[in-house]
């Protein structure tokens, strides 16, 4: 059982014109198994907040704490946040040239795991899991999201979260550029780590839509670099049927 | 026809120099075997103007030294060696000289080591020469590389130790020869190397030219390409990587006269410690008979920490528009910091994620080399000069 708490977290980007405050005053505690939806309109900080979890260097946290199981996580680097079990699929999956997947993934893995996985099952591993997601078995020998289209590069970040395993995953927008079948495969794929693992899943998203395959425990609705309202999944119907609009100042639209 | 010019520009790149190309054409620059006609360079003409100069007095005097390298060779069966005089040389009509430094060597040599590989020999082993260098003094260095038609061999040359090394290198291939020639610099950082090679592609003949350049505190490498008929392709690929106090600086010169011929340059090379330079200018010249050519060329630069400084010149010349396509494609960047967060964010650690980003920046030219054990060694080379970083 696992814990990732996040208390009254402030976060500002440098800009031209100087930091300029994101986040203001977060406060969110997820649980192993549970499933929190972020729900907000662009710009509302959504990404800052999966940033600032997984440690991007251009955010910086000026007050508040994040911390897993008591541990400081704002103290470690980013490759120490994913060893302790944290885990972000990127909203937009970085081009990695001249790494090819499969390379990729058996690093990450020995780096989480601590040594290196064994060779058969991993190979077994790696391919029931590109199955599962509906993946080329071509794929693990290309360049990590070189050309990928953006439903592939999604696909890619769920293949990583389901092989390693993370006690606590954010999810940044990973329903958004996919099709109806690519939204259904990959849901399914973040169910079946949910079933196997028992991770706590924090699913940032703009639309509904992917709450019909994932069910949240949870909805919060995030606007303005805070959350506006907490609920069940009702909430998410309602936004669903109201838009953002009555959480925005008036003529601001989303 | 295609005609694709792409020159992105990040962080360090430059490319105002472009601009200041005094040469008319190519075609116009000064050759010949007589050092007398090339003035000492001051590091103001064009052919000069990257290079410092200033190190390199002694490769400019014209006068024998009489000073050689440790020369081990490994030759497979059928490959043979021999020495000839500098006029017999001459005789066999080679391209002449560039620039003065090559034109003292070409005079001083007192002859010309030749490696010949006869016609319709299939090497499955490279010839191997290896230079060593155990002081200073400056050696002209004379080589000829002699392929027969329909041959196919993979000539490895590496040069290793202390030296200041002038080399003259001619690489003449016969019809249908499939030719790789690969010049390997890993020089202690003490050493200078000035280099001239020309490779003369026969007809129907594929020749590669693959320099790899990591030691050496001037290294630089001129390496031009002709064709003595149609239906020729050259490939020249080059890796380098320059840390902090060197100078690795690599031109070619690709020149189209034949009709029906193909070149492609892909040439990467990285950069990390401060005052690091590297200098990369492709020339590429279509005269008006070469129609149906088809070139490309390449050059990336990656830089992996403040002060490197890398330049990056393409030219390409046109005097025909009979081709089937012309490009290219120069890019200098900065290291990613957000591959690095990526390949961070899945745990794996800094130093690891760096080694994987430039062996990956690396790996498609690396991977075109096709010589297995030159592949390994470059990329554990390449390892090594990473964890120097580390250490500094
Ligand atoms: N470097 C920066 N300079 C200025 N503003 C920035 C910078 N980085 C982020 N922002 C701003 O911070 C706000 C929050 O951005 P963020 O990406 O977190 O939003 P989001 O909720 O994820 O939006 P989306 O739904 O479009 O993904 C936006 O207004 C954005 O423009
Ligand atoms: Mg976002």
């Amino acid at each position: 059982m696992s814990t990732l708490e996040i208390k009254d977290l402030h976060v500002s980007v440098d800009t031209e014109e100087g930091a300029k405050e994101i986040l203001r005053g977060v406060t969110l505690t997820i649980n192993s198994g549970e499933t929190h939806a972020i729900m907000g309109p662009n710009g509302s900080g959504k990404s800052t907040l999966a940033y600032s979890i997984a440690g991007h260097p251009k955010y910086t946290v000026t007050s508040g704490s994040v911390t897993l199981d008591g541990e400081d996580v704002l103290e470690m680097s980013v490759d120490e946040r994913a060893r302790a079990g944290l885990f972000l699929a990127m909203q937009y999956p970085v081009e990695v040239p001249g790494v090819t997947v499969s390379n990729f993934l058996r690093t990450a893995k020995t780096a989480v795991d601590g040594e290196a996985p064994k060779l058969r099952h991993w190979v077994k591993d790696v391919k029931d899991a590109m199955g599962n997601l509906r993946m080329d078995p071509a794929f693990a020998e290309r360049n990590v999201n070189e050309g990928f289209s953006g439903g592939e590069k999604k696909r890619h970040e769920i293949l990583q979260m389901e092989l390693l395993k993370p006690k606590m995953a954010v999810l940044d927008e990973t329903d958004s550029g996919l099709d109806v079948d690519a939204l259904r495969v990959v849901s399914e794929g973040v169910n079946r780590v949910k079933e196997g693992t028992d991770v706590g899943v924090l699913l940032i998203t703009h639309y509904t839509r992917i709450l019909r395959y994932i069910t949240p425990d949870h909805v919060h609705v995030f606007v303005d670099g805070r959350i506006a309202e907490q609920g069940g999944a009702e909430l998410a119907d309602r936004l669903e049927a109201e838009g953002y609009d009555r959480f925005l100042p008036a003529g601001a639209g989303a | 026809m295609s005609l694709l010019t792409q020159t992105p520009t990040q962080g360090e790149h430059t490319h105002s120099a472009a601009t200041m190309v005094p040469d008319a054409s190519r075609a116009e620059r000064v050759s010949s075997f007589d050092v007398a006609a090339f003035v000492v360079p001051t590091g103001r003409e064009e052919e000069w103007r990257f290079t410092p100069v200033d190190r390199l007095g002694t490769f400019f005097r014209d006068e024998a030294t009489g000073a050689h390298l440790d020369w081990t060779e490994t030759l497979p069966e059928g490959v043979t060696t021999s020495t000839i005089s500098v006029a017999d040389w001459q005789a066999l009509g080679v391209p002449t000289p560039q620039d003065r430094a090559a034109a003292v060597a070409a005079a001083h040599s007192g002859g010309v080591g030749v490696v010949d590989v006869p016609a319709e020999a299939e090497l499955t082993e490279p010839v191997r020469i290896r230079l060593t260098g155990s002081e200073q003094d400056l050696v002209h260095g004379h080589l000829l590389v002699r392929v027969g038609r329909f041959a196919k061999a993979t000539v490895v040359l590496e040069h290793t130790g202390v030296a200041d090394y002038s080399e003259m290198l001619t690489v003449l291939t016969g019809d249908g020869a499939d030719v790789t020639v690969v010049s390997v610099q890993e020089w202690d950082d003490r050493s200078h190397h000035l280099a001239q090679h020309d490779v003369v592609v026969g007809r129907d003949a594929r020749v590669r030219h693959i320099a790899v350049t990591l030691g050496g505190g001037v290294v630089r490498v001129n390496t031009n390409a002709s064709y003595a008929g149609p239906g020729g392709s050259f490939e020249g690929l080059g890796v380098y990587f320059s840390d902090a106090g060197q100078h690795l600086e690599h031109r070619l010169f690709v020149d189209h006269e034949a009709p029906h011929c193909r070149s492609n340059v892909e040439y990467k090379g990285a950069l990390q410690g401060e005052t690091a330079r590297t200098v990369w200018v492709g020339d590429v010249l279509i005269r008006a008979a070469a129609e149906g050519t088809d070139t490309y060329e390449l050059n990336r630069n990656l830089i992996l920490t403040d002060g490197a400084r890398a330049d990056s010149v393409p030219n390409l010349e046109i005097e025909t528009g009979e081709i089937e396509g012309a490009g290219h494609a120069s890019a200098t960047g900065r290291f990613d910091d957000e591959q690095l967060f990526y390949l961070m964010a899945r745990g794996i650690r800094e130093d690891e994620a760096r080694r994987l980003v430039v062996r990956g920046f690396f790996a498609s030219v690396v991977a075109r080399i096709g010589v297995p054990e030159v592949q390994e060694h470059l990329m554990e080379a390449i390892e090594r000069e990473l964890a120097g970083e580390a250490a500094a």
